[in-house]
């Protein structure tokens, strides 16, 4: 089931060095790319049907064309990799093991756009991470490939890194951009967006480190090869980021549209322990649970996870064993949210608290059939009333939980906190 | 360890060192306002002090030439700035979703036991503070605690127990 498009350098010693990325085909599209129209390029990408990795899932060309044409004032390109999303790890794989990649991917994004100058944004906590790209971008830089003249093209390419301190919430666009003006990551009122009010008030584009990364496969081999992969509306490949209760952890690189209790079992290796599965978190914290019946029928796509009633996301799938206790993965969610929030809306500041004091409570087992129903009044009285969707990361999921899970909270309620792993199972 | 509003004066001046002096007039460069450095400065002054201090923090203003209330707002709003030293081995446990499901709190627990803090404490001996973070994004190879910056994946008791050994 794997494929190797984004992944086909991983598993080369040494890959994230110029010389043997080199060899294996890195910057080889720089020399199609400057015979070609930017506009050319733009609609390359939009035919190969790319869709934002970050999760959001827009589509990368069509986002591309909303920066204004007649502007005088600098575009600038802004590489979301803070990838900070419970369960999300896949970026990080691009940064170290192939991070030429990554740029020949900036340059070609840039030159569509006409941008000469690019921030990555990558998370504080990616240490050694950092190192390796910075030392790419070296490399690049000194091979040529980024500065006054790219490849020997007449086309100026700056690329700096900047690092976060620890906050979520930078993965937000505009909070992104906030943090690396130097203030705190509190995100901006749109409109207006980015594309048109970005950094430092110029037309801005974000994208994902994984959206960026497979241009360069697109700009080779033709939207036709990428289209090759995947289902009719989500094209292209994805790199799987497998967690929790897995025999097999970790990244999987699989066209989009497989069968998700197949990838599980072929791929991941099936439930550990030999244990039945309870639910499977789709893509990343933030998006709403599916139950054991509901993972039968879904597939890894944008289009079935919407009709399943959640979201394709990251592409981060945490695995739940039958063992897991609900109420206490809620709290476990709910604390990182509420611990992320920036504090700017009240509803997200206070608001997740206030929720995570009534979980707490149940667990406590102190807790009424009317906590149960506060919580899910609080999700509806929190989501979609705050500058960004930090809040809604939280609240969506919870309600899923909250609708699909009740009666594990009901038995808190009933039995108080003595309750045994035992009995959430019945 | 968690009161992240106050600062900590030393009573001695701060200045950068050759290499970070060299470091910020490179990525000064980088960016068309001089405010962009507030984070690539608070990092400079962590890795050459292991914190920031309140003279660190005016000379972070000073030196960019913005108000010191900027550079303290950036400095408190992201935790991975220590406002006052930490232990010789920083120790964080991600607390977080995949590492919560593949039982962290044991090696939270045997750390407590074994160094004798909790979450958000300093050693006496200064050697170890213990830190229970967000999500690190290795949740592939959960569960995760970075010494000092470093990874170490698929973590148990067991492997902590000699990781700790070796720190001692």
């Amino acid at each position: 089931m794997e494929v190797k498009i984004l992944s086909a350098k991983f598993d080369i010693e040494g890959a994230h060095t110029l010389d043997v990325a080199k060899k294996h085909g890195a910057y080889a599209t720089l020399d199609k790319l400057f015979t070609m129209d930017p506009a050319d390029v733009i609609e390359e990408v939009k035919n190969s049907g790319l869709r934002g990795r970050g999760g959001a899932g827009f589509p990368a060309g069509v986002k591309w064309s909303f920066l204004p044409k007649d502007t005088d004032k600098p575009v600038y390109l802004a590489v979301n990799s803070d990838e900070s999303e419970p369960a999300t790890f896949k970026d990080r794989y691009i940064l170290v093991r192939d991070p030429h990649m990554l740029i020949e991917g900036i340059i070609i994004c840039c030159y569509a756009i006409g941008c000469h100058d690019t921030y990555i944004y990558i998370r504080g906590e990616y240490t050694s991470q950092v190192k390796i790209l910075q030392a790419a971008i070296d490399e690049a830089y000194e091979a040529g490939y980024l500065g006054d003249s790219v490849a020997g093209h007449d086309f100026k390419l700056e690329v700096t890194v900047h690092r976060g301190a620890g906050a979520y919430v930078c993965g937000e666009e505009t909070a992104l951009l906030e943090s690396i003006e130097g203030k705190k990551g509190q995100p901006r009122s749109k409109p207006p967006f980015p594309a048109v009010v970005g950094l430092y008030d110029c037309p801005t584009i974000i994208n994902n480190v994984q959206s960026i990364a497979s241009l360069p496969f697109i700009l080779e081999k033709g939207a036709d090869a990428y289209k090759e992969y995947g289902t009719e509306k989500s094209t292209g490949t994805h790199l799987f980021g497998i967690s929790g209760h897995v025999e097999k952890p970790g990244m999987y690189e699989l066209p989009l549209g497989l069968p998700l209790l197949e990838v599980l079992d072929k791929v991941a290796g099936g439930v550990w322990k030999g244990r039945k599965l309870k639910g499977v978190i789709p893509g990343g914290s933030s998006t709403p649970v599916l139950t054991e019946e509901e993972a039968k029928t879904v597939t890894l796509d944008y289009e079935s996870m919407a009709e399943h009633g959640t979201m394709f996301g990251s592409g981060g799938i945490v695995v739940l064993d039958e063992t897991v206790n609900i109420v206490e993965l809620v709290k476990n969610l709910i604390d990182f949210y509420h611990h992320e929030s920036c504090g700017q809306c009240t509803p997200c500041r206070e608001g997740l608290g206030w929720m995570l004091k009534i979980v707490g409570k149940i667990l406590a087992g102190e807790g009424s059939a009317a906590d149960i129903d506060l919580l899910l009044e609080l999700c509806d009285n929190i989501e979609m009333k705050t500058v960004c969707v930090l809040s809604a990361a939280c609240t969506m999921p919870v309600r899923s939980y909250l609708n699909k899970f009740r009666h594990e909270f009901e038995a808190y309620v009933e039995k108080g906190a003595s309750m045994q792993a035992a009995e959430i199972q019945e | 360890m968690s009161d992240r509003s106050q600062l900590i004066e030393t009573g001695k001046p701060f200045k950068f060192d050759a290499e970070r002096d060299a470091e910020f007039e490179r990525l000064v460069k980088r960016y068309p306002t001089r405010e962009s450095m507030i984070l690539p400065a608070l990092w400079l002054t962590q890795e050459q002090e292991g914190w920031i201090s309140a003279e660190a923090i005016g000379y972070i203003a000073d030196r960019i030439g913005t108000f010191a209330s900027k550079v303290f707002e950036a400095a408190t709003f992201y935790t991975m700035y220590h406002l006052h030293p930490m232990g010789e081995h920083h120790i964080c446990v991600c607390r977080t979703l995949s590492c919560w499901l593949r039982e962290k709190q044991e090696i939270i627990d045997f750390l407590k036991d074994e160094i004798g803090i909790t979450p958000g404490e300093i050693s006496e001996d200064g050697k170890f503070s213990l830190e229970e973070v967000e999500c690190l994004g290795h949740c592939g190879t959960a569960p995760v605690v970075q010494v000092n910056g470093e990874f170490h994946e698929e973590m148990n008791v067991e492997k902590m127990k000699s990781l700790l050994a070796g720190l001692k």
